[in-house]
């Protein structure tokens, strides 16, 4: 457990971009802050939990369910870099 | 059931019933006046089927982000006595536009002092999705103006454990709440009773700048009168786009917003969390999520296979396979018989009348018309499909998986739709190109698609392609004239492809190519909107592009019927004379007469006049007629050539074939070499040929510049392709 959570400080911080299919993560920050703008009003507002729901057969774009609504974005997986998650 | 338990529902229509009581002191709007109202909304907030339901127009409803890109208006009979005037606005997620489309709302919305400047707004809210739907919602009602909220898909709510207390939400929000499903139909009645009422603003607001913005929004108010801080705040955000700004306006909110160091873009992110904190408050004491089960969307379900890796794919080129099926040979029925029918009140013209203006009714004006017609099967099939795709959602799949590989060219995952649908008609193709938001990708999607090889190019090229590609199998199962058609059409997508990418690295723009898009869920489509997006299409065509082509088939048909001088009667006096020496029957010489007479005409002139510059791609002054007169359209080829060459304009393709094959070049040898053929063929492939694309891209630029630099490109294009061709192969 300490061993992993060492890794954990050292790495980069984990964005969208990075979660497995099916995983959740809470929204961090948004870090491009043009697209943050974009991103914000679509409901992916810092707190809110994110699923990774599918990937495009090429690997890109993305889904997401944003929030506990069945709401579903789609995104580039460059776009998804740009949120970032909470440990 | 889920309609059955919405008008039974006693929070629903016990709302609806309380909200009206509320009002019932309210005044009427008097009856002379007509009020002015504007539609806005989230994309796929069900604002297009209120719009429909509100006002009896036909307009398009579709499941896509983007899909209404004019300001489209309407008249709605509210009561027996008022009428209004509904704009419907383009989808929006907020009032900070961020496409051209989203600029509309704020161009209308910004200017108080404007004539269009609507009495108030009605706001469709998808009560499936309320959070992110209210904040455009919060943002209009600080703007202060009057607005009714139309809480939609109170069905799909339902469907979700959603409770919403609706009352309380009416509290909290300040504005007058209609639950209802316009798809349906259901609350159109309580929603118009409000509307006739003499609203007053919001009486709640729902942001508050912050305290040290306060004196330059002061100072902005102050300058342009206007009542409110919100829409001051505006003003500091957006002056260089807002378009009726003069230059001094737009200099003395540049010097505040220097003075007080005003920064858009981080209070903009701020402001739009400020709101979803808010939003969260009333949601907290209005809305109930009860979840039954864990009810995974089926949505979800059928996403698993339609975008799936092999079968996502497998699925989308059987649809493709289907739609080409369906624009190839469905239409050919249609389409004949819209032929016959235009053949055959030429010839009632012809065998009822006479003199020089029925042959202009019939050579020109019914001739273009025909031109035109024909192509409506071909159109509303295209767009019967296309709309169902829209309709249900499958397109913004579709979108989803080509995205990655669209992208490379500068193209965008909805761009695919405008290229497939180029293969039958450039003309709709360009239409559908509407659905992509973001402009640099759409010009690019709309200056492309013309090189798709359409259904207009086929008979040029059978007939050059069996002129010089000779029958014979390749590796026991190929054969070669297939190849080299299937090459053809090879050429013009990767054409296509490479001008785009081409484009790409030219165009400049400031709006970022985003692909942030809500995903909607499948639904089934209504046909009733199927069907207007089909009349729609078709209306548009026939009256936007047939003008044009009908007053070029004209200007075509004078410049080949007239000559300079009396050119044209001595032709004839030339090809009698020789016909009585060499016996030929009188079909033969009205055939030689019209190819003497149009070799003397204006367009033979012109023919001629054109010879020098065509020499080098290997074409003579009579294939120099042929590209002239094509230039209307590709399918013109075969006929003017029948003419020139000698052959009956009713001739059918062999024939001219034959003739082709026998013309014979200055030396005795045959004219049509394969390097002329292939030349020729490449010229086709490449050039602009078509005056109602020329016209429907006039008409979705809104300009001329888009055409004619599409057409300097293309033409320029095949004159280089035709030049190398010719120079390599001869």
């Amino acid at each position: 457990m300490s061993s992993r959570s060492a890794q954990a400080k050292t790495s980069t911080p984990r964005s969208v971009k990075d979660l497995r299919l099916g995983e959740s993560g809470t929204i961090c920050c948004l870090q491009d802050p043009e697209m943050a703008l974009k991103l914000l009003e679509m409901g992916c507002i810092p707190g809110t939990q994110v699923r990774l729901n599918s990937r495009a057969p090429l690997g890109c774009p993305i889904t997401l369910v944003v929030g506990d609504e069945d709401y579903t974005l789609s995104l580039r997986v460059s776009e998804a870099a740009t949120i970032l998650l909470k440990d | 059931m889920a309609r059955a338990t919405l008008i039974s529902d006693p929070t629903g229509a016990a709302a609806s019933a309380l909200t009206l009581e509320a009002l019932r002191d309210v005044p009427p709007r008097s009856h002379r006046e007509l009020t002015r109202i504007a539609l806005i909304g989230n994309p796929n907030s069900g604002k297009s089927s209120l719009f429909n339901q509100l006002t009896g127009l036909n307009q398009k409803v579709g499941n896509f982000p983007g899909v209404t890109v004019d300001r489209k208006t309407g008249i709605s009979q509210l009561t027996a006595q008022h009428r209004a005037e509904i704009i419907d606005l383009p989808g929006t997620y907020s009032l900070y536009p961020k496409s051209l489309d989203e600029k509309v709302i704020t161009d209308l919305l910004y200017d108080q002092a404007s004539d269009q400047y609507p009495d108030f707004v009605v706001i469709t809210v998808d009560a499936s999705n309320l959070r992110r739907n209210l904040l455009l919602f919060t943002q209009l009602a600080d703007l202060g103006l009057p607005a009714v909220l139309a809480l939609n898909m109170m069905d799909v709510a339902e469907q979700h454990g959603v409770q919403i207390d609706i009352m309380a939400l009416q509290q909290e929000l300040g504005v007058p709440i209609i639950p209802m499903n316009a798809r349906k139909g259901v609350g159109i009645a309580a929603l118009k009773i409000v509307m006739s009422r003499q609203l007053g603003a919001p009486t709640v607001s729902f942001f508050e700048p912050s305290e040290d913005l306060l004196p330059m929004i002061r100072q902005i108010r102050y300058y342009f009168n206007l009542h409110n801080d919100y829409l001051a705040l505006h003003y500091a955000h957006q002056f260089r786009q807002i378009s009726f700004l003069t230059a001094d306006d737009k200099a003395y909110i540049g010097e505040l917003v220097e003075k007080y160091d005003f920064k858009p873009t981080p209070r903009q992110a701020q402001e739009t969390i400020d709101r979803y904190a808010r939003i969260n408050d009333i949601l907290l004491n209005t809305v109930t999520v009860v979840r039954t089960e864990k009810n995974e969307p089926y949505s979800n379900k059928l996403d698993k296979v339609l975008t799936h890796k092999v079968w996502g794919y497998l699925i989308f080129f059987g649809i493709l396979f289907l739609m080409f099926q369906a624009v190839f040979a469905w239409a050919s029925y249609p389409m004949e018989l819209i032929d016959e029918g235009v053949t055959w009140i030429n010839q009632l013209v012809q065998t009822n009348f006479d003199g020089p203006l029925v042959n202009l009714l019939t050579e020109g004006v019914l001739a273009g018309l025909g031109g035109v017609l024909i192509f409506i099967p071909q159109i509303a099939l295209l767009f019967a499909f296309i709309a169902v795709l829209e309709e249900t959602g499958y397109m913004a799949r579709v979108t989803f998986m080509m995205d990655r590989i669209m992208r490379k060219f500068g193209l965008n995952g909805k761009s695919i739709v405008p290229l497939i649908s180029g293969v039958a008609c450039a003309v709709p193709a360009i239409m559908s190109a509407r659905t992509i938001e973001n402009w640099k990708d759409r010009i690019i999607t709309i200056f492309v698609t013309p090189l798709m090889s359409c259904s207009a190019r086929i008979p040029v090229y059978t007939v050059l392609i069996a002129l010089v590609v000779p029958p014979q199998k390749v590796l026991g199962i190929f054969n070669l004239q297939g190849i080299a058609l299937m090459g053809l059409y090879l050429l013009g997508f990767f054409a296509a492809i490479f001008s785009a990418w081409l484009l790409k690295l030219i165009l400049r723009t400031q709006n970022k190519s985003y692909f942030i898009m809500e995903f909607p869920v499948y639904r089934w489509p209504r046909w009733k909107n199927v069907g207007i997006t089909i009349v729609e299409k078709v209306k548009t065509f026939v009256f936007q592009a047939g003008k044009v082509i009908v007053a070029i088939s004209v200007i075509l048909w004078v410049l080949a019927s007239y000559g300079p001088g009396n050119a044209l009667e001595q032709a004839e006096t030339r090809v009698r004379a020789t016909a009585t020496q060499q016996q030929l029957s009188a079909e033969e010489t009205d055939i030689r007469i019209a190819s003497e007479k149009l070799e003397n005409s204006y367009a033979g002139l012109f023919g001629r006049t054109l010879e020098p510059a065509i020499r080098p791609l290997g074409f003579d002054w009579k294939i120099g007629i042929a590209l002239i007169t094509s230039f209307a359209a590709r399918e013109v080829f075969v006929g003017t050539i029948s003419t020139i060459y000698s052959v009956g304009q009713d001739a059918d393709m062999r024939t001219v074939q034959q003739k082709l094959a026998a013309e014979k070049d200055d030396n005795g040898q045959p004219f049509f070499t394969p390097a002329r053929a292939f030349s020729l063929l490449v010229f086709y492939v490449f050039a602009m040929q078509c005056m109602s694309t020329l016209a429907v891209v006039y008409r979705e630029t809104k300009g001329w510049k888009w055409p004619l630099l599409q057409l300097l490109y293309m033409t320029g294009l095949a004159y280089v392709s035709s030049f190398v061709v010719y120079q390599l192969f001869s």
